[in-house]
């Protein structure tokens, strides 16, 4: 059973790791304008179109 | 299906139609701004933007444009946001480009385009995501205890529970701020609403959880406490994201129409400037075709006057030098000086102001469907959880008495079942029950073109009984179209004429004419008609001074020309396409119908007799209005108004429910609980049939609520709740009650066949199949 003294806290600190990356993306207006980004990926940009 | 499909991919995205006709555009100069490293920045709503091509199109067109820095269009809000070097070119520039691309480009009033961030919005998201990423977590160590049951040590599960309770009391704490605040609020006002149960409870378990950790017990609730919150935010977050959508969208319906004005500085200069900028005293030139923005008096010039947003009449007014102009018309013939006498936001409206609120107060005796179980749902609850406690603390004294040996429970077990009642009933399906099938019956309105400003305006509208129309804009078109059928020869030379003016009765004979030749050097006189080489086109006295009045009120305009007899031109105002359709849908409805109008009792009769409305009057002044919707509610009736114009506010305010077309104005969409995008009425019949569904719907959740706690809130009395259960319990309620709210998607309204049109979801699909 001790093995949950590291088990655990390595578990929290994933989980906070995904509850900051949320927070920032909230923070940097990921979800201003949701219609927009799901578009914006079938924009073809020439200078990336393979040879 | 494939044509179709490609016909409604061509509507969907104008790339190659013609740019959409509006009678009346605010400059875009008025609306440039300054940002920090001195560019110009210019904020405009854009129509008919809807795929990456027009994404890419738009901010393509624009930065090829020298000096353009930067276009990022936001396809969710229509917005696009362009800056440019100073001087490089003007903001026309950018809005001519994206009209000759086919797109409409409106400015915004630089009020609302300050960059709007939905700060309440975000706050929810944190804290849902707080209670979210607590709730998993718990759920971690919950798990094991629950499944562990009898063979974990004590000192394994306490230590389990120390680690919840380190997350769950700040993340509680944190996250359920927006049910403690609201409560608080409803408190201090002496009111109880659904917070107050739902943050005792919350306080409640989380004091007994902590208790129960340190006592080393086994009840400790933070799984369940966390989920509640997490659910409950997300009921809340929804509610929030209906009323942010229905504000935004409003708020563009008005941007529209935005009015901006030309000033005339002490130079002779001509500026455009905002609405909202205009100070008392500033001289502003009304050019033909253009709105007042302000009370004022006329300086210089001669022309007429479209009244009919303030009063519903359909019929122009000249004015002269020394006349007072209020707000809303529209200047129709000549060009005007005026001097403003009013700043725009006190224009006109504080007598309606006054009539608005007035209305208002009858409608904030509404009581929600909510707040209805919560007043009958809060004294049961709270009533059964003191019983519990009592029937355990003395229960057991009380039997021995009778005779049965008992032993006593102590404190402690009776105020943990007491707390398991409270925990158990907690009212998380009744808090999601309401919000869940409004947000789903907002979203489906929306799709039809239909905004619903808030959840009790549902509430309200699927109560209405009686549905009042105004005539003029709402059941009309507020157009006038000919009806007089003349000889080609005539209708050629007075259309000649007639594309000369603004004047709406010599536009609407040029649109039944056609395209033709317009006479260059006819000379208008405001007020009386047009003149050419002995040919007159005007009203009666100007044109045919020798003519009878016909005398039956239609909207008339004669020509003469020479020696022939003079002829007369009859204009009416055109139904909607659908208002005859629409009444009859409500008759259906068993919703009785009536028309009331500031218009002439002869053009107010006909159009009803043509609509098939029987109850009508005319002449009615905004007070007459009013005082009907009174008479009706007196009578215990429930009526629904539906009206545009300044005249039409107040009336709208003292209904039971109100709803008015995207063209009102903005005092009458503000007034209103619905706004009807489009050219139809029928979308307030599927809002109406929506809304009697969404009640059902809401009732079914509530109605499952209570049978819910009424097998739960005994077993919890009895003392049978465990963590477990109770985790179980809540989620799956939950879940019922969200899942029950989605079947209205599914369902289908009655009186709309699903008629293939270009914005509902179905043609929205064919368009994406078509395109790959």
């Amino acid at each position: 059973m001790s093995v949950m003294i590291v088990l655990i806290p390595i578990a929290l600190f994933l989980a906070g790791l995904g509850l900051c990356a949320f927070f920032w993306s909230l923070r940097s207006g990921q979800y201003e304008d949701l219609d927009g980004a799901a578009r914006r990926v079938l924009i073809a940009d020439d200078e990336d179109a393979p040879l | 299906m494939a044509h179709a499909a490609l016909a409604s991919a061509a509507a969907a995205c104008p790339s190659n139609s013609a740019p959409p006709e509006h009678s009346q555009r605010a400059d875009p100069a008025a609306f440039v701004r300054r940002d920090a490293e001195g560019r110009e920045v210019l904020e405009l709503l854009i129509e008919g933007a809807k795929c990456a091509g027009c994404i890419r199109k738009i901010e393509g067109g624009l930065l090829e444009m020298p000096g353009v820095a930067s276009a990022r269009l936001n396809l969710s809000t229509g917005r696009l946001n362009v800056s440019w070097a100073p001087g490089a070119l003007g903001a026309r520039d950018i809005v001519d480009r994206l009209t000759r691309m086919g797109y409409g480009a409106t400015g915004f009033d630089p009020e609302s385009a300050k960059r709007h961030v939905d700060e309440e919005g975000r706050k929810l998201l944190r804290y849902l995501a707080v209670a979210g990423f607590a709730a998993m977590n718990i759920m971690m160590f919950s798990v094991p205890v629950w499944s562990g049951d009898g063979e974990m040590g004590e000192g394994t599960r306490t230590l389990l529970h120390w680690i919840s309770a380190l997350i769950a009391i700040p993340a509680v704490l944190y996250a359920a701020q927006p049910f403690f605040r609201s409560a608080w609020i409803a408190l201090r006002a002496r009111r109880a609403n659904m917070d107050v149960p739902i943050s005792l409870a919350v306080f409640l378990t989380l004091g007994v959880s902590v208790a129960e950790t340190v006592q080393q017990g086994a009840h400790a609730y933070f799984d369940g406490i966390t989920m509640l919150l997490f659910f409950l935010l997300i009921g809340r977050y929804l509610d929030h994201k209906l009323r942010e959508q229905a504000r935004t969208a409003a708020r563009d319906l008005l941007a529209l129409q935005a009015i901006t004005a030309s000033r005339i500085g002490a130079d002779g200069h001509v500026a455009a400037i905002g609405a909202g900028d205009i100070r008392v005293g500033d001289r502003l030139l009304l050019a033909a075709g253009d709105r007042a923005p302000v009370d004022g008096v006329v300086l210089e010039g001669v022309s007429d006057l479209d009244r009919s947003m303030l009063t519903g009449e359909t019929l122009p007014h000249d004015v002269r030098p020394g006349d007072a102009i209020h707000a809303g018309v529209v200047n129709l013939s000549q060009a005007l000086v005026m001097r403003a006498t009013a700043r725009a936001s006190d224009s006109s409206v504080a007598e309606l102001a006054r009539l608005i609120e007035a209305g208002e107060q009858g409608r904030a005796r509404f009581v929600r469907l909510a707040e209805k179980a919560a007043a009958l749902y809060v004294p049961v609850v709270h009533s059964l959880a003191l019983a519990t406690f009592l029937g355990w603390l003395f229960g057991p004294a009380l039997l021995r008495w009778t005779g049965l040996d008992v032993a006593d429970v102590g404190l402690r077990v009776a105020f943990m079942n007491a707390v398991a009642v409270l925990i158990i009933t907690c009212p998380c399906a009744l808090g999601l029950a309401v919000p869940a099938v409004q947000v789903v019956a907002t979203g489906r309105l929306f799709k039809r073109g239909v905004l619903v400003k808030s959840g009790d305006a549902l509430e309200r509208l699927a109560q209405v009984d009686v549905a009042v129309f105004d005539k003029t804009g709402t059941l009309t078109l507020g157009k006038p179209r000919l009806v007089s059928v003349v000889d080609a020869d005539t209708m050629r030379a007075a259309a000649a004429l007639a594309r000369v003016s603004r004047h709406p009765l010599s536009r609407a004979l040029a649109a039944a004419a056609g395209p033709g030749n317009a006479i260059r050097d006819a000379r208008e006189i405001p007020g009386e008609g047009i003149e050419a080489g002995g040919m007159r086109l005007g009203r009666r006295t100007y044109a045919a001074p020798e003519c009878a009045d016909a005398a039956d009120g239609a909207a008339e305009i004669w020509f003469s020309n020479g020696n022939a007899p003079p002829v007369r031109f009859v204009f009416t105002d055109e139904l909607r396409v659908d208002a005859a359709q629409t009444i009859s849908a409500l008759r259906k409805r068993g919703i009785a119908v009536e028309l009331i109008s500031g218009d002439r009792p002869l053009a107010v009769e006909a159009a009803a007799r043509e609509a098939g409305i029987e109850v009508w009057v005319g002449a009615a002044s905004p007070a007459d209005k009013t005082a009907r919707l009174a008479a009706l509610r007196a009578e215990g009736k429930k009526p629904l108004m539906i009206g545009d114009g300044l005249n039409d506010a107040a009336a709208l305010a003292a209904a039971h429910a109100s709803a008015s077309p995207g063209t009102a104005l903005e005092a009458s969409q503000a007034a209103s609980d619905l706004v009807i995008q489009g050219a139809g009425l029928m979308p307030l019949v599927d809002a109406i049939d929506v809304a009697k569904m969404a009640r059902a719907r809401a009732l079914e959740n509530l109605r499952f609520s209570a049978l819910y706690n009424l097998v739960a809130a005994p077993l919890a009395a009895a003392g049978f709740l465990t963590p477990l259960i109770a985790a179980l319990a809540m989620s799956g309620s939950s879940l019922v009650v969200t899942l029950n709210a989605l079947r209205l998607q599914l369902e289908q309204s009655s009186a709309t066949k699903p008629e293939p049109s270009s914005d509902s979801p179905g043609s929205e699909w064919a368009v994406e199949a078509g395109r790959s």
